[in-house]
């Protein structure tokens, strides 16, 4: 086994240090530092849906965005969202909904926004993670939390957790993969590279194990925030 | 946001209850997909076309190649750009306008499908490497929206790619219109990329989904497959797929390969 270029192992996360409650006016929120990420997740709500006719009479409607800021690349992005940051946005939002117990919250808007302030691979990834958490700093009630990460593969090996360097890597496949834990429920799911099935069912498999520790991580954060006697599923 | 026929929403609730039975209201199989016609090279002004029946959704693909500058990235290579259009045209349900978070994300996802299969050589839509390359543009318009429309645009897309002439350039590298070298694009055939869209409706895992079986989907699972690779992968709407589900499905669209790599090889004039 080659040592990866930050001396990690191939199934051990880059560095994690979280905030939650950072954002005072906000129901929720949350500073999450990944590595050379950092990303800030707010949740607004549940409040009132305009326009009205975008209200749904079963459920909440979860209005997820990834942002990134312009500063957080190496050369400045523009501002203005682009499709990538609305597909992603869309379907972080998708992942968010199976936590919350949106049927709670018919015709209601939860707003939960992500700018990610400073980015090296993985950042839909922290991004919802940091959501989840900002989440339930709201108090919403949940299902569950979704903890996501990256799997893929460089140079040959299996790898959780890539850094831009590792994504750069000639056979380089990455896989976000979102978690609904503690149910191990899969909810987001999204990969393109090149890669044979089997490869990619391993990819899966470790990466449901990575989601294990980003759970530990979001649940100790959690229970140094609120403690709570006994075993938590908030 | 698109509004929904509340006609459909009560039709998707007895879908919904069939399903569970494992029956669909068309008499389709689970894993069955609906009758696929393609009529390709039909336009006079694209570069190419194609027109995509799958049973009542149709989509047109249309492209067009620019001049233009490389990225940064990868100066020696051409680029391709796929969009798609969802407009009033296609479905009462849809609103004539900017376009709308749907098209985004199901053209996205047909892009991917395409983009990392390796079948077009990028190289070879190089003009001037460094400086001046061509890019292909696919338009992909929806003519009938009723389900599934990440496949049909997939396979509109790629079968207007596989028909399309590169145009002819003058000495100062602007495209001369009408006329055509005698190139097709550049393309290794052994790659031909398919997109097989899966559905969760109950605890059922279907294929080709029409639009009222959408409404009563609650997860969605697009695939982008290579003879036995995966290219790419894109799950969405609210709903969870277990580890095994998620096995299930790569195993039915590697399984499904075969029979769309063929109509799509064939489409080839």
């Amino acid at each position: 086994m080659t040592k990866r270029l930050d001396g990690r192992k191939n199934d051990e996360l880059r560095p994690m240090k979280v905030e939650l409650g950072v954002v005072k006016s906000a129901d929720g929120s949350c500073y999450l530092e990944w590595g050379n990420n950092t990303v800030i997740a707010t949740v607004h709500g549940p409040r009132p849906i305009f326009p009205k006719h975008l209200a749904n009479s079963e459920k909440a409607v979860v209005d997820y965005r990834y942002r990134m800021a312009p500063f957080s690349v190496g050369e400045r992005k523009s501002p203005v969202p682009a499709k990538r940051d609305k597909e992603i946005s869309l379907v972080s939002g998708f992942s968010l909904e199976s936590a919350i117990q949106v049927e709670k919250f018919p015709n209601t808007v939860i707003d939960i926004d992500t700018v990610i302030l400073s980015s090296n691979a993985g950042t839909r990834a922290a991004a919802i993670t940091a959501a989840s958490l900002a989440c339930a700093d709201a108090g919403l009630p949940m299902n569950g939390i979704v903890s996501a990460v990256a799997s893929g593969r460089a140079n040959g090996e299996f790898i959780l957790d890539l850094t831009k360097e590792e994504e750069d890597a000639e056979d380089a496949v990455d896989t976000a993969i979102g978690v609904l834990m503690p149910q191990k429920e899969i909810v987001l799911l999204q990969m393109d590279g090149f890669v044979k099935k089997e490869d990619w069912k391993k990819m899966i498999s470790i990466g449901l194990k990575g989601a294990e520790k980003v759970y530990d991580f979001q649940k100790n954060a959690l229970l140094k925030k609120y403690p709570v006697d006994g075993d938590i599923n908030e | 946001m698109s509004s929904i026929n509340s006609v459909d929403l009560v039709n998707s609730k007895e879908i919904l209850e069939s399903i569970k039975l494992g029956k669909r209201k068309d008499g389709r199989d689970l894993l069955e997909y609906r009758n696929l016609e393609i009529k390709t090279g039909f336009l006079p002004s694209a570069d190419g076309s194609s027109w995509v029946k799958l049973g009542n959704t149709e989509i047109i693909a249309g492209i067009k190649f620019v001049v233009g500058t490389p990225y940064p990235d990868s100066p020696d290579k051409g680029s391709m750009s796929l969009n798609l259009e969802l407009s009033g045209l296609s479905s009462p349900n849809f609103i004539t306008g900017p376009p709308q978070i749907d098209a985004v994300e199901f053209g996205r996802v047909a892009d991917r499908a395409i983009r990392h299969a390796n079948i077009i050589n990028f190289e070879d839509l190089a003009i001037v490497p460094g400086e001046k390359v061509f890019i292909a543009f696919i338009d992909c318009i929806a003519v009938n929206a009723d389900g599934n429309l990440i496949d049909a645009t997939q396979l509109a897309a790629i079968t207007a790619l596989m028909n399309a002439k590169i145009p002819k350039l003058d000495e100062n590298y602007n495209i001369i219109l009408k006329e055509y070298t005698d190139k097709d694009i550049s393309m290794n055939l052994k790659n031909i990329p398919v997109s097989i869209t899966f559905d969760k409706v109950a605890d059922k895992i279907i294929l080709d989904s029409n639009q009222v079986e959408e409404l009563a989907s609650s997860a969605r699972f697009s695939l982008g497959i290579v003879g036995d690779t995966v290219t790419s992968c894109h799950k969405t709407k609210g709903g969870v797929f277990s580890e095994e589900e998620i096995n299930f499905m790569i195993d039915t669209a590697v399984g499904k390969y075969a029979e769309f790599s063929k109509i799509i090889l064939d489409s080839r004039k």
